[in-house]
């Protein structure tokens, strides 16, 4: 009897240095099936497909293709087992055609036959609906030829089984559309597709069956037909757990930031915040929810001065007091910010590579952002110095001196360093990203300390946060991003994780009524 | 599992004590001389302790030998620690063989054409400003095109040095002298107008004490300054410098204007203070070495005035066991080879570890 599996995951573990990605997952794909695996983001499932895909190596488990037990340490390994996978971020040359590229890495001699591969692309797009053409370049090509290229790329080296990671992120509706009409005709030739996603609608649409994944463990699968939104909504996001995190009242909270008409486009002209009104209030913390890469990173980049926003955008800032005229931020780039006396704190998510200097010791960090003042043009060293010992005593940073780079600090006492500095500048907003994204409980609960005494000394504090049980406890008011737009601002004492997921995954503001 | 596991496995130090830095420094450099020992003796059958005096002899056997040594030691210097705030910021100047022939070829200019005319005092200051703009000039416009366009400066400063040294053919051609003898010979040898003075009767003396004088301020500027600290920023990460509220472009172009001067300026210490002509040999690949100097130091000038001393040392060595033992050129340049690749692989040990199969094991268990 032939196998019905076309893979098998069992009991896969992978660690990177103390953090479990994946705990003995488990994931089935069976001939011929459209396989969603959905999960938050940080929820293993890019890591358990790249283990699949031979690019990383688990630590432990079982992988079976078709029945048999098999090794996979690289991505060759991988295609000859006839597997494929679409990265998020395409691996393509961009100065070579459509069919160069295919022929890249393929056993063969030194002259490329474009003739047969391009007859060979035209059957196989004819076959499942695809339209690439052979012989255009990559640099000439839209991100959804891109993406197609890849699939037909997958196909061409025999691949039976395709991973297809978010591959809609890039995509507008209509290519949408057309991906899923393609995947819906590889299905019917009997290629078995796993999608990895986490937009809900389309696990509906397109999946056979659903695999779903949080924080790095499996939690279960179900066939789509007898699933609704709601219920993969508690299975992605979990029950409630109670975490004890003090929040108390906002005491006369004023109006700190408004935000009006926020519309930023990136280098590429994709609009990544589209029409945001916001205000942020003194003595309260803002949360701000969303699935990562729906803005979030753009809002508090934009506040502090660092992503220039489309004309018509306004960020007013209303100094301490009732009196004194509100400021417009933007525009004025961070040292103009500073230069007018406006305290801005910010806790960015890349805190090695945008909020510290690696290389430099603690002390050399501490001065990042006053090491300007003064006429002299020599840096003040005693104070930085102090300010590296006092963070280190107080916030119990664990270093072997503060000469020592903080890059060779752990991740958790990395993001001390930097809370603390951005503290000491007593800020009237304090921003943070992911502010305890890798950190341990205890780290965790110093931070979440810390933004408290900042809320209470009358700050307006924003926490971007990807943990809703700590963004429902931490936060005051939680504002919900998709895709760049404002869901909705929901009260942090009353809403549910269910509303706040809705709102995430743009079920509108029509679900959670 | 084990069968995927690679044999040997590097790994990154994190930070290494510095006396153990120093040990596997000193290993590389017992190793190096080891190494060319057996190759001496292997090719030429010469005692290569007989060898190892005669480079010593080479470089340092007479006063006169000593201070030209120094001299050119300090050239080498000199260019090097104008590249230190480049390569600090992370910009690849490769340009100083060109920056260092445009000091020269202004220098040359105002010692040729106002020779006659200046007094000495005037003639070296205003030598020492068209040196330090006309270096500053051939920083600064890779600068601009980075700043701006972000285009590759390891491309562009390259391609700055092949323009200069066609500038310099052809002022060389313009200010022949002799006529038809393709080269400046040396300008104002009866009036020495314009060259570095003697000081308590040693011809370079002066040379050394600028160098070092700039080192020193070098170290300074780079350690204790306000732009000392852009510098390490920028050349660390941008996207910090941008969050810090740091121009990183106006930082860009300030420190290679400044990288460009002082390479400038060696060019004027290497004309005025040293061949008293000008040709493309002024730079003679110096601009090269000293990209060695600045690594091998990482930055550090101090450090620098070492390594400078060294491989002007290796070079001048080369030249004697050349002569003296009648040996090939490339002989000695192999010697010098087999020296920098030992030094250079010290530096690998001590920023990676090595381990090997079992031994990784181990200390996965101990951590488990």
């Amino acid at each position: 009897m032939a196998e019905e599996f076309a893979v098998r995951m069992v009991n896969i573990t992978k660690t990177f240095g103390h953090v479990t990605a994946n705990d003995k997952v488990y994931l089935e794909l069976h001939r011929g099936e459209i396989l969603s695996l959905l999960g938050e983001n940080g929820s293993g499932k890019t890591t358990l497909m790249n283990m699949l895909s031979g690019i990383y190596f688990p630590d432990s488990g079982q992988i079976y293709i078709n029945g048999r037990e098999v090794t996979i340490s690289s991505p060759h390994d991988a295609y000859r087992l006839g597997i494929g996978m679409v990265h998020q971020h395409f691996k393509l040359v961009d100065v070579l055609t459509a069919a160069e590229n295919i022929a890249l890495g393929l056993p063969g001699g030194l002259v490329v036959d474009r003739k047969a591969i391009g007859a060979r692309v035209r059957e196989i797009c004819d076959r499942y609906g695809f339209s690439v053409d052979p012989d255009k370049k990559v640099y000439d090509m839209s991100v959804s030829e891109k993406q197609t290229l890849e699939i037909v790329k997958t196909l061409y080296r025999g691949a039976d089984i395709l991973i297809l990671d978010e591959p809609t992120a890039v995509l507008t509706p209509q290519e949408t559309e057309t991906l899923f009409a393609v995947m819906r005709n590889m299905r019917a030739d009997g290629k078995s597709i796993i999608i990895i996603t986490h937009k809900l609608n389309e696990v509906l649409e397109i999946s056979d069956r659903v695999t779903v994944l949080r924080k790095g463990e499996y939690i279960g699968d179900m066939d789509t037909a007898k699933a609704d939104a709601r219920a993969l909504t508690d299975m992605m996001v979990g029950r409630t757990v109670t975490l004890n995190i003090q929040r108390d009242l906002p005491v006369d909270p004023q109006r700190r930031l408004e935000i009006r008409n926020l519309t930023v486009k990136d280098a590429d002209g994709v609009v990544r915040l589209d029409d945001i009104n916001l205000d942020v209030y003194a003595g309260e913390i803002l949360g701000v929810a969303g699935v990562s890469g729906c803005g979030q990173k753009e809002l508090l980049e934009a506040i502090a001065g660092l992503q220039p926003a489309v004309s018509g955008s306004s960020i007013k800032y209303r100094p301490t007091g009732r009196s004194g005229p509100a400021e417009e931020l933007l525009g004025l780039g961070p040292r103009a910010v500073s230069d007018r006396g406006i305290r801005l704190a910010f806790v960015p998510e890349d805190r090695l590579g945008m909020g510290l200097v690696a290389s430099m010791n603690i002390a050399g960090n501490m001065m990042l952002k006053e090491y300007r003042a003064g006429k002299s043009p020599l840096v003040e060293r005693r104070h930085p110095y102090d300010m590296a010992r006092n963070i280190v005593r107080e916030l119990e940073v664990v270093t072997p001196s503060i000469e020592t780079p903080v890059r060779q600090l752990s991740g958790g006492n990395v993001q001390k360093v930097l809370v603390g500095r951005e503290i000491a500048m007593h800020p009237t907003v304090l921003m943070s990203a992911y502010a305890v994204r890798g950190l341990d409980i205890n780290t965790s609960y110093t931070i979440y300390r810390l933004l408290n005494e900042q809320k209470k000394a009358g700050v307006a504090v924003i926490y971007v946060g990807e943990d809703l049980d700590v963004l429902l406890q931490l936060c005051d008011r939680i504002a919900v991003l998709c895709g760049g737009r404002l869901s909705d601002i929901v009260d942090g004492r009353t809403a549910t994780k269910e509303q706040v997921g809705y709102l995430m995954t743009n079920m509108g503001k029509e679900a959670s009524a | 599992m084990t069968d995927h596991e690679p044999l040997i496995h590097i790994a990154r130090r994190d930070g290494l004590v510095w006396w153990r830095a120093w040990c596997i420094r000193l290993i590389g450099a017992a190793l190096a001389l080891l190494a060319s020992a057996l190759f001496i003796y292997s090719i030429t059958k010469l005692n290569p302790v007989k060898v190892y005096a005669a480079m010593w002899e080479g470089a340092f056997g007479s006063a006169r030998r000593a201070w030209i040594t120094a001299r050119d030691a300090s050239i080498l210097l000199c260019i090097g620690v104008g590249l230190a705030p480049a390569f600090m910021m992370r910009f690849w100047n490769v340009g100083a063989e060109g920056q260092v022939l445009m000091g020269g070829c202004a220098t040359a200019a105002v010692l040729i054409y106002l020779g006659r005319t200046l007094p000495t005092a005037q003639l070296l200051t205003l030598s020492v400003i068209v040196s330090l703009v006309a270096g500053a000039v051939w920083g600064l416009i890779p600068a601009l095109f980075k700043a701006r366009w972000n285009t590759n400066e390891t491309l562009f400063t390259l391609m700055m040095n092949y323009i200069a040294i066609q500038i310099t053919c052809f002022l060389v051609a313009i200010w022949e002298n002799p006529k038809g003898s393709n080269s400046v010979g040396i300008i104002n040898q009866q009036t020495q107008a314009g060259w570095l003075p003697a000081l308590f009767g040693k011809q370079y003396l002066l040379n050394v004490i600028i160098v070092l004088t700039i080192a020193v301020v070098m170290y300074l500027y780079l350690k204790y300054t306000k732009h000392g600290y852009e510098i390490s920023v920028v050349g660390e990460s941008e996207n910090t410098a941008r969050y810090a509220g740091i121009s990183v472009r106006r930082v860009i172009i300030r420190t290679m204007v400044l990288s460009g001067a002082v390479c400038g300026l060696s060019g004027f210490i290497a004309v005025a203070g040293s061949s008293h002509t000008i040709s493309t040999a002024t730079a003679g690949g110096r601009g090269f070495t000293a990209i060695i100097v600045a690594w091998m130091a990482k930055f550090n000038t101090f450090v620098m005035i070492l390594i400078a001393l060294l491989l002007v040392f290796l070079e001048k060595g080369a030249i004697q066991i050349a002569s003296q033992f009648n040996l090939n050129d490339y002989a000695s340049d192999v010697v010098t080879g087999i020296i920098l690749f030992f030094l250079l692989g010290s530096e690998f040990f001590i920023q990676y570890t090595v381990r090997f199969r079992s031994h990784a094991h181990k200390t996965q268990e101990v951590e488990a």
